[in-house]
């Protein structure tokens, strides 16, 4: 693995991480925006641009986009978060010339107006579909809550209203603020030649706007709350529960990867073997979520409504047992056992490197090899799981509650 | 493609080792597939394969259940156990140097497994809760139900099991499902990675070469059912469409054929569903057709999910774009499916996990593996007349249609 970095002029920063023994190469544009900066009221904005994006300019129409892509055989797509719109693709290595000014095209879309309207109607069917997936409503609900009065709670769909409300001037003024060459990241994964690379980023993207967009990365301050939503009749309750965790700079954020495992991961955790195992509850998981400034515990579980409040009760014992008592080291020994091999096995495909790559240096500016990353996860203590603890006890502050259930007691 | 190192052995017990060496890789997987999957359970004791695959686990030779993950967490074993309509498979990755002690335990969970009477009320329950979350979620909801009502029962009914069976399975089913179900004759290993054959096949022989035969478990009659058209009345946002047809099954002379019609309407975003429906009427976010099947059957599975008053217009647009495939097929479009073929048959090789599972699979259905080069060449032989052919021979018609949403839709009756 050959690892290079360098910054255009215009402010792109573009990295590499090439293996020429690779079949593929993967790139990924990580554009620095995302639900958390939008302003009210363009919620939705920074995902339906994403979309927008696959309609091309006055070189390509959205038919040329697909098309070509197609044309190379590429798996691509793109994904909107809460900080990060990436647009990516992997494809083999001799159509990387074509690949690369694709997905250059795709981020200054010409946005126009009839193309705007046809996906205006995608959008709200997408917010249908994820409106049908309770699981998902309960994340919403409770990132809302938690992060009330923060960027962090916006919704990275939006609503049917502001969607159906959103102009294209609007999404136009949105785009030229935000995908300025500053905001963004090209990062490269697999079998490429860093020299071709370098040729490609000036033809495509040297004539970008230079600058960049900051954003206010105040810790969150959540008051506690819980939001039940009575959904149509279905079976199971879902609830999800947010706390707060150390942010995406924090050098704690490897420990409470590894808590999250040892605690609340989907197999041979504290909370599997206390409620999944004795099939208490389908789900039962804690996850790690970090953000720029901020970070959670993420609690969820899924069960019949009728012994919700039960499992409630036991994951908070564990939670208790934990704060109080730490982990063993036996436990910690196998969490890095377990997440040691996920990164080595993600890591044999360059699409599976593409998100740590990107990830590492969009919010940390630091290239990490999966050497490196395996000795950083080495250097995790018991120790430092204890400071972890004491910082940022496992627990919540805020609750979303979607099901059948009038009331979940927080 | 470059050239694949392919080799199989058949023991003397009649378990058959099919594998692939890949040299630039750290990892090794492995996809043990046991025919003992679904189909193979009895009448009103549906589920029991489902429940056996999480009972299994839970203990065998000198682990107890957390012994055992914990053993398999420290190899760094990324494993997922799951029940088809044919096998119950055990499939993992780890890095290669830990296949011969992973290989070691899953050799006591298939060969000495505990079958613990006091933890099968909680598989149970366990089973319950994932069909219950299936129930919850509409569109998997609406492909096992288009599953059920395309293929002849059993091989459509759910492989996870039903609702209304849970309760009259006992644990004494399992242990006879088990006894019945698990024996090496038809068994298959695949296993793709940094690994050398004579190895691999001495482990093999060490870990399940003394695995005594058993009588084969007859594969049982198939039923069709007679009904067409299906409607499950739930208050959803959107209304959740399936739509089924005929198609070749998988080793057919014409299977690849048939990969390429259902690519040109379903591969990549500027196939002739994502384009007409989502695109160009943004009726929906997700419309897909996929081709599906078991031994000697195949069908086109079609999914669209969209909000409930247009739904009957993305059922007519979905429809219509079916039949038009019959009508001429662009050049280009077949070259798109030939260039999405040879990417993906060439990115396949980054993984151990596909490779591995790939293999297995192809042995079961054709007792042979196809090479990555003999696919690519089947493909881009390929001709828009034999693909157009093919469409004739094959047409989309005797659909059977499903749809889960606040209203019913009406299906033209002269399609159905």
């Amino acid at each position: 693995m050959i690892f290079h970095n360098t910054q255009l002029d215009n402010g792109l920063q573009i990295i590499a991480e090439l293996n020429p023994h690779a079949h593929s190469v993967a790139i990924g544009y990580f554009v620095r925006t995302g639900a958390r900066d939008e302003v009210m009221p363009v919620s939705g904005v920074s995902h339906f641009l994403e979309h927008m994006a696959f309609k091309g300019n006055e070189k390509y129409t959205a038919d040329d986009v697909n098309r070509i892509f197609d044309e190379i055989g590429a798996n691509y797509n793109a994904s909107t978060s809460e900080e990060i719109t990436l647009y990516y693709g992997s494809f083999l290595p001799e159509y990387i010339g074509t690949a690369m000014e694709l997905l250059s095209t795709l981020i200054y879309p010409s946005l126009r107006q009839d193309d705007f309207d046809m996906e205006k109607k995608v959008i709200l069917e997408e917010i249908g579909m994820y409106d049908d997936l309770h699981s998902f409503t309960a994340y919403e609900k409770v990132m809302q809550a938690h992060f009330q009065g923060h960027p962090l709670g916006q919704s990275i769909l939006g609503s049917v209203q502001s969607i159906t409300d959103l102009t294209s001037e609007q999404m136009r003024a949105y785009h030229a603020k935000q995908y300025m060459a500053g905001n963004i990241t090209l990062a490269i994964a697999g079998n490429a030649d860093w020299d071709q690379v370098l040729e490609l980023a000036h033809q495509f993207c040297d004539a970008w706007p230079a600058g960049s967009t900051d954003r206010p990365t105040d810790e969150a301050q959540p008051a506690p709350s819980t939001q039940t939503i009575i959904e149509k009749p279905i079976q199971q309750q879902h609830i999800m529960q947010l706390g707060p965790a150390p942010a995406a700079k924090d050098p704690l954020r490897l420990a409470a990867e590894l808590l999250s495992v040892i605690i609340g991961d989907d197999s041979n955790s504290r909370m599997f073997w206390t409620l999944v195992d004795p099939g208490l509850a389908e789900s039962a998981e804690l996850g790690f979520n970090e953000y720029d400034g901020s970070g959670t515990w993420l609690t969820y579980l899924c069960s019949d409504p009728e012994l919700i409040q039960s499992n409630l009760e036991l994951i908070q014992q564990i939670y208790n047992e934990v704060n109080s008592n730490g982990i063993t080291q036996e436990e910690l020994d196998r969490a890095k056992n377990k997440i040691a091999s996920r990164l080595v096995l993600r890591s044999e495909r360059p699409m599976g490197r593409l998100s740590s790559l990107g990830g590492n240096w969009v919010y940390r500016q630091e290239y990490v090899s999966v050497e490196d990353d395996l000795k950083l996860l080495n250097s995790v203590t018991l120790e430092s799981i204890q400071e972890l603890l004491e910082k940022y006890p496992l627990g919540h502050s805020t609750t979303a509650a979607v099901g059948p259930m009038a009331a979940v007691a927080d | 493609m470059g050239k694949q190192l392919i080799q199989t052995h058949q023991f003397s017990n009649g378990l058959t080792l099919v594998m692939e060496s890949m040299q630039n890789v750290q990892s090794a997987a492995f996809s043990l597939m046991v025919p003992g999957g679904s189909i193979y359970d009895q009448a009103n004791r549906h589920g029991t394969a489902s429940i056996l695959s999480d009972l299994i686990t839970r203990g065998a030779g000198p682990y107890d259940s957390q012994q055992l993950s914990s053993a398999l967490d420290n190899l760094g074993v990324q494993r997922h156990e799951g029940t088809s309509s044919a096998h119950i498979t055990f499939s993992g990755a780890t890095l290669a140097d830990n296949l011969t002690e992973t290989f070691k335990i899953y050799s006591e969970i298939l060969k000495a497994p505990h079958l613990p009477e006091n933890q099968f009320d909680a598989s149970r329950a366990g089973a319950e809760q994932a069909l219950l979350s299936v129930e919850d979620d509409p569109r998997q909801k609406a492909m096992v139900e288009l599953k059920r009502r395309s293929f002849p029962a059993p091989w459509g009914l759910p492989s996870d099991g039903e609702l209304a069976s849970l309760p009259s399975i006992t644990i004494q089913d399992v242990k006879r499902h088990y006894e019945t179900c698990f024996h090496p004759n038809e068994m298959i290993i695949g296993v793709a990675g940094k690994i050398d054959f004579d190895e691999v096949q001495q482990l093999v022989e060490e870990t399940f070469g003394s695995w005594k035969s058993r009588d084969i478990s007859e594969e049982p009659a198939m039923v069709f059912d007679d009904e067409k058209v299906f409607f499950t009345k739930q208050e959803t946002t959107q209304t959740h469409l399936g739509i089924a047809y005929d198609a070749v099954p998988y080793g057919h002379p014409d299977y690849y054929t048939s990969w390429a019609a259902v690519g040109i309407l379903s591969g990549g975003m500027s196939s002739r569903l994502f384009t007409e429906v989502r695109e160009k009427r943004g009726l929906c976010y997700t419309v897909s057709a996929s081709l599906t099947g078991m031994p000697g059957l195949g069908r086109v599975l079609c999914y669209a999910g969209t909000t409930s008053e247009r739904a009957q217009e993305t059922l007519d647009v979905t429809i219509q774009e079916l039949l038009r495939l019959g009508e001429g097929i662009e050049e280009s479009e077949l070259e798109r499916c030939k260039a999405r073929a040879k990417s993906s048959l060439i990115m396949s090789q980054e993984s151990t996990s596909s490779r591995a599972s790939s293999i297995a699979r192809d042995w079961f259905y054709l007792k042979r593996v196809t090479t990555l080069d003999q696919i690519n060449d089947e493909i881009q032989q390929l001709t828009t007349a034999r693909v157009l052919d093919y469409v004739h021979e094959y047409p989309a018609r005797n659909f059977t249609i499903l749809t889960i949403g606040p209203q019913p839709l009406e299906v033209p009756s002269d399609i159905s």
